[in-house]
């Protein structure tokens, strides 16, 4: 079965992940995230696909703390109010937490189906958030950036589990 | 403890449940909102974040940037020339203009001198660009590229050429958020320019505004031209901020509904001009009875009046 060794269905084995790759991870979606293309549709919240990985891959590793600083940081660099992505976030990944056995036995295309309504929700709590507010409604068109975050589900697994796909030893003459 | 006196294996420990965390962390995030929505205390956090992340923000502004200079470099030779022709031309216009407003200007002062009246403060300008517009999708909000350090304050008044756009709501200490005037949270008094009618424009997000509270029969008509009335001490008198697009009487209440579009080129990029505060302002007028003393006297008279 090719393109399922990021699935436990694999019998491939994954090498060990590295604590500072994901810090490293993470940090780097924060500033995709910080690009600003104001209001132009699609544009996926990185923080919270590469937060949702995480949350699946490495649950013991990745939880409710770090979504909430994560959140902390988004809420300031979004000039939005305190508290509505941290809210957001953190039950992401208490949702990606709970579901990860489950969704790691599924092929890439199946694991992205489960992520998509994650995703949406996050968007969700955010709007109700900010309408109890009395702010206004964003409209539906951003909505999509979740359904562009779960077309992105397949690549960035294989990106981000990429230094756990390198061989225990390294053949000097295979580079690569 | 297990009987020997060790401590349990590490494997076996979990700390809090994860639902036990999850509702404090809510908890949390709630206080959190409520704290920056009631009370609006939490300003200085952001205010340190922002400031540590300023350099994170550059990089992250460095794409953008690098697309409209790629885009500058191939805009047409052609585009170039007659821009320059239109913009001189245009100097010309206002030129003729600006001459006769500095005689204008002087003669004013000797007529406000010879009536002995007070004599209005010039107010300066500081030019800044929009850098871009923030990233929270649920506000009308862009970032200017003047902060504290240049002397921007909290509640200064933005213009472009055409008419105003908005107002500085948070000053960083290198940038500037500016809510515009189509964001829901803004209003700005105006008076209809043709006939002095006084109302406040308030933002209804969508590029649109509404007048609210202007009973059915006021004289508003499409197409008229809303100016700043100045009653605020923010904006100045006389600065063009819409025109009224649509008017709506059929409604049942006793407003009508008036959808205005703002003038100023509100949620586009470029140079701006945040005005100076204003100064030299009368006094404001003392606040009348405080609430306490009212509520008593309102009690008072409903009870002589349930004794009768």
């Amino acid at each position: 079965m090719s393109g399922s060794q990021a699935s436990n269905a694999s019998n491939r084995i994954l090498r060990p992940v590295s604590v500072a790759f994901i810090v490293l991870t993470l940090f780097a979606s924060m500033l995709a995230n910080l690009i600003p293309f104001g209001r132009f549709p699609g544009i996926p919240d990185w923080v919270a696909l590469t937060l949702v990985f995480w949350c699946i891959h490495q649950p013991l590793r990745v939880g409710m703390g770090a979504a909430f600083v994560l959140g902390l940081v988004m809420d300031v660099a979004d000039a939005s109010v305190m508290g509505q992505h941290s809210l957001a976030y953190v039950v992401l990944a208490f949702t990606a937490a709970t579901l990860s056995r489950r969704i790691l036995w599924f092929p890439l295309a199946q694991q992205a189906i489960h992520v998509l309504p994650m995703l949406l929700a996050t968007q969700l709590i955010m709007v109700i958030a900010r309408m109890v507010a009395g702010a206004e409604f964003p409209g539906l068109w951003w909505f999509l950036s979740s359904f562009t975050a779960t077309a992105l589900w397949h690549p960035l697994t294989h990106v981000l589990l990429l230094p756990q796909f390198q061989p225990e030893d390294k053949d000097v003459h295979r580079p690569i | 403890m297990s009987v020997a006196g060790h401590a349990p294996p590490p494997f076996f420990r979990r700390g809090l449940a994860p639902v036990a965390r999850l509702i404090f962390f809510i908890a949390l995030s709630l206080a959190l909102l409520i704290t920056d929505l009631r009370f609006r205390t939490l300003e200085w956090v952001r205010l340190a974040v922002a400031t540590a992340a300023w350099p994170l923000q550059r990089v992250a502004y460095l794409p953008i940037d690098a697309g409209g200079d790629v885009s500058n470099y191939f805009s047409r030779l052609s585009s170039l020339i007659g821009e320059n022709e239109r913009l001189r031309q245009q100097q010309l216009n206002t030129a003729n203009l600006l001459l006769r407003q500095k005689h204008l200007e002087d003669e004013n002062r000797r007529l406000r001198v010879l009536m002995e009246m007070k004599e209005r403060h010039p107010v300066e300008g500081r030019i800044a660009e929009i850098l871009y517009a923030a990233r929270d999708p649920f506000a009308r909000r862009v970032i200017i590229d003047k902060g504290a350090q240049q002397g921007i304050e909290a509640g200064q008044a933005v213009v472009d050429e055409i008419g105003v756009i908005g107002q500085v709501v948070r000053v960083f200490p290198l940038t500037s958020e500016v809510s515009l005037l189509t964001d829901k949270e803004q209003a700005i008094p105006i008076q209809v320019q043709r006939n002095g009618l006084r109302a406040v424009l308030e933002g209804a997000g969508a590029g649109v505004m509404e007048l609210r509270f202007l009973a059915t029969n006021a004289e508003v008509e499409i197409g008229d031209v809303l100016i700043t009335s100045g009653l605020d001490g923010v904006y100045l008198p006389g600065l063009p901020v819409a025109k009224v697009i649509e008017i709506d009487r059929s409604n049942s209440g006793s407003f009508s509904r008036i959808r205005c579009a703002p003038l100023a080129g509100v949620e586009r990029r470029g140079l701006v001009l945040v005005m100076g505060s204003r100064t030299g302002l009368p006094e404001r007028p003392e606040e009348p009875e405080t609430d306490a003393k009212t509520k008593r006297s309102v009690t008072s008279i409903k009870a002589e009046r349930r004794r009768r």
